[in-house]
């Protein structure tokens, strides 16, 4: 079933057209790497989806579960189980990491009219989850990603996946900044998650992540459209050749 | 629409209907004639049954009150006070003593109630036998002095504090009942010519609360009282006394909020504090007073002297304040180190939205030797507010090794606020070392959107910023009042997001 149907998208910022009538469709279960040069506008497709302010859709439509996902809150999309690591993790100085992942838990709970979690079960949870990603219990007590490195605080994007249970997981390039054993490590939490019921979009410039995580179809996205999707072999095509091939398609 | 955008709409919609202590009680009043003048003070002495050198004192300040000018250097902004259009006294109808809250009108009960500040709650924990199994037993004692409209309305918990030899009592009744520590200390700190508005507050007190804890006692509960305005046309003129004697220690809660007028109420407390020699006096405020209207109409004027003196050596001076009511806001606690080795802190959050204006910092004195101070700021204007950090340290030429920390940031939510940070640093002599750190941030979209994208709503993820904002501060506050600070720092920032 599609979990995420992007139809013919049509996005501008600041008065520039920045995504010119973009398809995709994600199937529950699949795997999907969007890969594309600077600037080809797969962070801006990350965004809308999620909700950030600042884009205006000027055509098109993205149905979530067969829902109309642009007309939903951006609250409301992350309880119904849209979630975007970033690529830019943000700090959050003063909020200690386990007081935002317990605030944000229990806000989705509520928005979907579940009971929050005890604290018992809570910690529960996150110790278990953060060992699996090699996240030390110190760290949770610091401000959100404040003083994280860049790999920690990846990780720290990881962790709340894994902990809030999306049905959609797009990650924004996830891999940048991670030295080897990091990248393994969140790409291993990251496969922990795969679940028939859950589809994961990642973005990313290099075919090496895809080698952890391997995708289903890959996409290239070039000035604001998909111009090509194929097999996993197709990341290693674009390795080799570049991106100068489809500059024209586009 | 950008959430900032969205910000700056919804803050234009703000309303007295929003300001959720903006109420009145109907409680019959005891007023003195309206305006000010010799009579009205001679009016005010005589209904607190004041010995003549009281009246006397009001008297010289009164008079030295007619020669002054209202000062004008702070960043507010608002329209000629009219001090003779102005109510100087109202008492709720005085009844026979309370020995116990169940006297306390039931109207008053029910106001404290409506404003979340649990008296009969805190009697009920405190005072009364609870029943077993219903609260935390370790929970700190509390004793409340409430301030209704001009008078104390209620005391409670003396008994105790009576044995520990702490006296807490209505400034009104010390001045009839120990009137040599009264007239040993008030205006020591504070003097009655001392700025416009402390020495109107000395002519026309009309009364707060006195505290004096003896030599090597530690105060057994921390100390609260609760202020309110409740008289059309009244100003509130609150003196608070606090002597904390060799070797004490005390810490005083004060929480205010008040219900919403049309038209401006002016407030203008002094409180003062000395410690002796190896004392300490720990101060907190939190302050709610009605802010105004959605066009800046109405809201408390308050106008505060607050100075504590580090009388004696190795003696130590804490405020913390919240702040997030009132449409102005003029307010400096200070500290003069005078004894060696002391040391005065300020930790200050100050919140602004609507059109509130505050205009807000603290001065350190450095005067002793060795004497070290510490300023902790934290402002946050939404809105179309005005939101001013004005701080002085200054170290005398024999304040030798004097120290100073200061670190001042402000949050802007929003681009129709302002923050200021006005910072005044006089060191006269070389062995002074004083730092000072400021920052200006705007709230980022960025991680609103972060917290949003994680479940927050917009608003949720504003507290949440804002919190974390003023951490620091918030965990200075004793942990009764830090609760009660949270929640309110989340209403008055209520409305100013989308
Ligand atoms: N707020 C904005 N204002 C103006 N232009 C923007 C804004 N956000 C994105 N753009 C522009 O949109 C285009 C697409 O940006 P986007 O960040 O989506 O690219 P990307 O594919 O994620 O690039 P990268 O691989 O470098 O992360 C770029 O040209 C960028 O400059
Ligand atoms: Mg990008």
């Amino acid at each position: 079933m599609a979990l995420l149907e992007v139809k013919d998208l049509k996005v501008r910022v600041e008065e520039r057209e920045i995504l010119h009538g973009l398809t995709l469709t994600v199937n529950e279960g699949e795997i999907h790497a969007i890969m594309g040069p600077n600037g080809s506008g797969k962070s801006t497709l990350s965004h809308v989806i999620a909700g950030k302010p600042g884009y205006e859709v000027t055509d098109g439509q993205i149905l979530f579960k067969g829902e109309d996902l642009l007309e939903m809150a951006p609250n409301e999309r992350s309880a119904k189980g849209v979630f975007l690591a970033f690529q830019y993790p943000v700090e959050i100085p003063g909020v200690a990491t386990m007081t935002f992942l317990r605030t944000a838990l229990n806000a989705q709970r509520k928005a979907r009219g579940e009971s929050e979690y005890s604290t018992p079960d809570f910690l529960k949870k996150v110790r278990e989850v953060s060992k699996s990603l090699n996240i030390p219990q110190d760290m949770l007590k610091r401000g959100v990603n404040v003083g994280f490195s860049g790999g920690e605080k990846k990780r720290n994007e990881v962790l709340q996946m894994a902990l809030f249970e999306p049905s959609l997981c797009i990650l924004d390039e996830m891999d940048s900044g991670l030295d080897i054993d990091a990248l393994r490590i969140a790409a291993d939490g990251v496969n922990a998650l795969h679940s028939p019921k859950r589809a994961m979009v990642v973005i990313t410039h290099y075919q090496r992540l895809l080698n952890y995580i391997v995708p289903d179809i890959v996409h290239v996205m070039s000035k604001g459209r998909v111009v090509k999707s194929g097999g996993k072999e197709l990341a290693l095509e674009l390795e080799a050749s570049g991106y100068a091939q489809f500059e024209d398609a586009a | 629409m950008p959430a900032v955008q969205e910000t700056v709409e919804r803050v234009k919609r703000i309303d007295v209907d929003q300001y959720r202590y903006g109420f009145e009680t109907l409680i019959e009043s005891d007023k003195a004639p309206k305006g000010l003048s010799e009579e009205t003070v001679k009016f005010i002495s005589e209904k607190k049954n004041e010995p003549a050198w009281m009246l006397q004192w009001r008297l010289e300040a009164y008079r030295r009150w007619l020669t002054m000018t209202e000062p004008t250097w702070a960043r507010v902004d608002y329209p000629k006070i009219d001090f003779q259009d102005l109510y100087y006294y109202s008492a709720p109808k005085p009844k026979k003593t309370i020995s116990s809250l169940d006297e306390i009108d039931p109207e008053i009960l029910k106001t404290y109630e409506k404003l979340g500040i649990p008296l009969r709650e805190v009697a009920m924990l405190e005072g009364v036998e609870p029943k077993p199994g219903e609260q935390d037993p370790n929970r700190r004692k509390i004793a409340v002095d409430a301030v209704f409209d001009s008078v104390s309305v209620a005391t409670t918990f003396k008994a105790e504090l009576k044995k520990a030899g702490v006296i807490f009592m209505p400034i009104s009744e010390a001045i009839r009942e120990h009137p040599e520590l009264v007239q040993k200390y008030l205006g020591s700190v504070v003097p009655t010519s001392d700025n416009f508005y402390a020495t109107l507050n000395s002519a026309v007190f009309s009364d707060g609360s006195f505290v004096y804890v003896p030599p090597g006692v530690r105060c057994p509960m921390e100390l609260s009282t609760y202020f309110r305005i409740n008289e059309r046309n009244t100003g509130q003129f609150e003196r608070t006394l606090i002597i904390a004697d060799k070797g004490s220690y005390v810490s005083y809660l004060e929480g205010c909020t008040a219900p919403q007028r049309d038209e401006n109420q002016l407030h203008a407390a002094v409180v003062e504090l000395v410690t002796h020699d190896d004392a300490e006096i720990k101060y907190s405020t939190v302050q709610n007073w009605y802010p105004g209207n959605s066009e800046g109409k109405g809201g408390i004027y308050n106008f505060v002297t607050k100075r504590g003196d580090c009388r004696g050596d190795r003696s130590k001076i804490s405020w913390t304040q919240v702040e997030t009511g009132s449409a102005i806001t003029w307010k400096y606690p200070s500290c003069i180190l005078r004894g060696d080795n002391s040391s005065g802190e300020f930790y200050s959050i100050a919140i602004s939205n609507g059109y509130q204006q505050v205009d807000s910092g603290t001065k350190m004195i450095h005067l002793g030797k060795n004497t070290s101070s510490r300023i902790i700021s934290k402002g946050i204007a939404a809105g179309k507010s005005q939101n001013t950090y004005r701080g002085l340290v200054t170290a005398h030429r024999k304040a030798t090794g004097a120290r100073n920390f200061t670190a001042c940031d402000s949050l802007l939510i929003g681009d129709k606020c302002g923050a200021h940070t006005v910072p005044y640093i006089e060191a006269k002599n070389s062995s002074a070392t004083f730092e000072h750190e400021a920052t200006t941030s705007k709230i980022s979209e960025d991680v609103l959107f972060y917290c949003i994208q994680r479940g927050l709503t917009q608003e949720e993820a504003v507290g949440l910023v804002v919190n974390g904002f003023v951490k620091d501060v918030l965990q200075q506050l004793p942990m009764e009042f830090a609760v009660e600070a949270q929640k309110l720092i989340s209403i008055s920032l209520e409305g100013s997001v989308g």
